[in-house]
């Protein structure tokens, strides 16, 4: 979709657009410069920008930067206590080098990032597919009541990650689900979800549930975007409606679902609240089930700031360069053909 | 133009006016005192009233808060950021040498009278003092441990009451026996504050001062007996092993699938609102013994008022806190219309005298009560709970989880190691 616009656009701003504002300035200059003098003509013209610039770049600093500076401070320190520890001046916080960073990288850690990669594993290519199934099959020329039901498959992306966490949490629960009662009716013996094995999916089911609309409306609209002069060479040239999707759409979809998969990654490293909300039902999720609850935990429940930051950096720097080199090779390949 | 003018003109008034007005309700030199008070209890806000009613010059605001855990995170937060903490604090007795290493509470022993300690039992008293001469919070209410149980469904299966563990496990087996969807508790890795209270029965106190250094004594023989027992019950099957506070437990409470419940003196509350169905049918009992010749009894809960290090009116905070404690009259409107058991203990005995509605039909509900507190087991608790009671939930949940007695001795082992490993790495001396 944008990939298509992308040259003629950037063509016109390297010659075009130059020259007529220059012309303008010019024209501008000679009509003011009888007035005013030429030293408070360069500062408008320096300051303006900067002025226009200057809350977002305010805001920037104050909600971004800041508190990333901070954070990192904060991972290279630590409290330090005497003796008891009782009353005040008693603990005191100090420079502690790269120790938060070593201690940070522990089995506990490394154990709720293998969970996190088992979670993702199992979300994002079913979700993508899920995603990519209804897109095909809104576009598809049969479907009907299209609008209803894209409307039906996005609504679930509207709920809070919260929200859904305590509905399904609720379904998972024998004693308070509907599905337990029918399956019980029908003397079935259903998988406890809520056990140390099944877990994971219970969460991925919360995720996929929350995830495959908004995906799906991601892809939807770059299949929209594709002219439809395409499918009618391929029709006369014999090709079913299968084909068409399979050889045609997928491939010119792939640049989205890239861009999709991405953020789909990015997501599930960070997954927080639906853990976090389950956890206090089950036995089968710990405080440190995944990584930002280990940082959770390190923050609020141990008052360990130090450890929290250095988590969070590595964290932040992982998910950076894991973005940063999947883009890379991706980016080669589907949209190989444009550079 | 000009109306535009006016307009900008009248806009300043208003925000002049509104920022007067700001300034002037933070409690200037003039008017009265305004405190914040942040709390969790139900309905405290109804005793404050009191309070405001009587006291023109100091008036107090409470400002409801989501239980003991949060409301600690959220004071060392504000401490943090060196403002936005309230002048007075609901603190749960085991919080106390947490906020007190992090020097959150004012020493507030010089605002007392000498015969505010003589209120409360010794035993509380010295939970927030932490044996010193200063004095951390005066203490609210106490938890003091009991045993809840269904008289119907105990009456339909001709069980007598458990006066001992031994015969609370048969009692488990028969209870389960009888449909297997049926259990007498559960084991629930969610509350470490309640193993703590079994644990303090026993006769174990996790933590203990020596001079200049913390003890740390959760892996030694009276934790291991307790998570041996119930190690044991979850193994066999006849203890539920799910957590407690869940929508489940809550059916099973209402439902009589949870037949029993060890809880502590405010437990009327939660049954009326958890289980609205079961009026009448619970009655409470002692807690079972370990040695029914020397009865022992755990507390789970239980806290006190705090006057923050952040308030600028620190003589105004205690005397509220004081006088919400110990007055009579608010010490009575707080066993009745809060529901908790109060730590004055003459005032409290005088107040309590018709047991809970919930438990209309038992009498000697506050005669239960009154004995289970004075029996409460002395025990000390550290400068990292927080750590410790994560630790139980993380590792008690795996325990839980495999079901085998050695799982439920390992976690204890765990526990301990990671207390003592973050005692030593703060800095703190560890014996």
């Amino acid at each position: 979709m944008t990939a298509t616009a992308r040259p003629s656009g950037s063509a016109s701003s390297r010659t075009g657009v130059p020259r007529t504002p220059d012309a303008s300035l010019e024209r501008a200059e000679l009509g003011s410069a009888r007035r005013r003098p030429a030293g408070h003509r360069f500062r408008t013209r320096v300051l303006t920008p900067y002025a226009m610039l200057a809350p977002a770049i305010l805001l920037f600093l104050a909600f971004m930067a800041a508190p990333i500076v901070y954070t990192v401070v904060l991972s290279f320190q630590r409290v330090q206590v005497q003796g008891l520890g009782l009353g005040s001046g008693a603990r005191k916080t100090v420079f502690a080098g790269f120790s938060n960073y070593v201690a940070a990288l522990d089995a506990e850690f490394l154990a709720s990032v293998g969970r996190v990669l088992l979670y993702g594993l199992i979300l994002v290519p079913t979700m993508l597919g899920l995603a990519l199934l209804f897109a095909l099959l809104l576009d598809s020329k049969r479907s009907r009541a299209t609008r209803f039901s894209r409307l039906v498959i996005f609504l679930p992306y509207a709920v809070p990650g919260v929200i859904a966490s305590l509905l399904w949490g609720f379904l998972y629960l024998p004693a308070v689900s509907p599905f337990y009662f029918v399956t019980d009716a029908l003397g079935l013996d259903a998988p406890t979800i809520l056990s140390s094995d099944l877990i994971v999916f219970g969460l991925a089911n919360i995720g996929l549930w929350g995830g495959v609309g908004f995906n799906m409306v991601v892809i939807y609209t770059s299949l929209k975007a594709v002219p439809s002069d395409i499918y009618e060479a391929a029709r006369l040239d014999g090709c079913s409606e299968i084909q068409i999707a399979l050889r045609i759409k997928v491939p010119i979809v792939f640049p989205a679902l890239v861009m999709t998969g991405l953020f789909s990654l990015i997501a599930t490293l960070q997954v927080f609240a639906e853990p976090t909300t389950l956890r206090p039902l089950t036995n089968a999720l710990s405080t440190t089930w995944s990584p930002l609850m280990k940082v959770y935990r390190d923050a609020f429940t141990r008052d360990d700031l130090g450890a929290a930051a250095a988590t969070s950096v590595i964290i932040a720097i992982v998910t950076l360069t894991m973005s940063f080199v999947f883009l890379r090779i991706v980016q080669k390949r589907a949209f190989g053909q444009e550079d | 133009m000009h109306s535009i003018k006016r307009g900008i003109a009248a806009t300043v008034a208003v925000a002049a006016l509104a920022l007067t007005g700001c300034s002037a309700g933070g409690g200037g030199s003039d008017g009265p005192v305004e405190l914040d008070f942040w709390a969790w209890a139900p309905n405290v806000d109804k005793v404050v009233e009191i309070w405001n009613e009587q006291n023109p010059d100091i008036q107090v605001t409470v400002q409801k808060q989501d239980g003991g855990d949060p409301v600690i995170t959220k004071l060392l937060t504000a401490l943090k950021a060196g403002s936005g903490a309230p002048d007075l604090i609901q603190a749960e007795y085991q919080k106390i040498p947490t906020l007190v290493s992090s020097d959150a509470l004012a020493d507030i022993s010089g605002d007392l009278d000498s015969d505010v300690a003589d209120e409360f039992a010794d035993g509380l008293w010295s939970s927030v003092t932490l044996g010193s001469d200063a004095v951390y919070a005066v203490p609210q209410d106490s938890g003091p441990m009991m045993f809840y149980y269904r008289e119907d469904v105990f009456e339909e299966l001709g069980l007598e009451v458990p006066t001992t563990w031994d015969e609370y496990a048969e009692v488990a087996a028969a209870v389960h026996a009888s449909d297997p969807s049926r259990y007498l508790g559960t084991f629930s890795a969610n509350d470490a504050g309640w193993f703590a209270g079994l644990a303090q029965q026993a006769g174990a106190s996790w933590w203990s001062i020596d001079g200049d250094a913390w003890g740390v004594d959760i892996d030694e023989s009276p934790t291991q007996q307790v998570a041996e027992y119930w190690g044991g019950l979850v193994e066999q099957g006849v203890i539920d092993n799910k957590p407690m506070y869940t929508p489940e437990w809550n059916a099973g409470l209402n439902d009589g699938s949870q037949v029993g419940w060890l809880s502590a003196v405010w437990a009327p509350g939660v049954l009326s609102g958890n289980a609205a169905d079961t009026a009448g049918l619970w009655r409470a009992a002692p807690m079972p013994q370990w040695d029914a010749d020397a009865p022992a009894t755990g507390a789970w809960g239980g806290s006190s008022t705090a006057v923050t290090t952040q308030t600028e009116h620190q003589a105004a905070a205690a005397e509220f806190a004081t006088w919400l404690n110990t007055d009579p009259e608010a010490v009575a409107a707080m066993a009745d219309v809060m529901g908790i058991y109060p730590a004055a203990t003459d005032a409290a005995a005088e107040a309590l005298t018709t047991s809970p509605e919930f438990f209309s039909s038992q009498e000697d509900f506050y005669d239960v009560a009154a004995e289970a507190a004075d029996s409460i087991a002395p025990f000390t608790y550290g400068p990292n709970v927080n750590v410790t009671f994560s630790a139980y939930n993380d590792e008690f949940s795996k325990a839980a989880e495999a079901k085998t007695t050695s799982a439920f001795l390992d976690a204890v082992a765990a526990m301990q190691q990671i207390t003592v490993d973050d005692l030593e790495n703060t800095g703190f001396t560890v014996e």
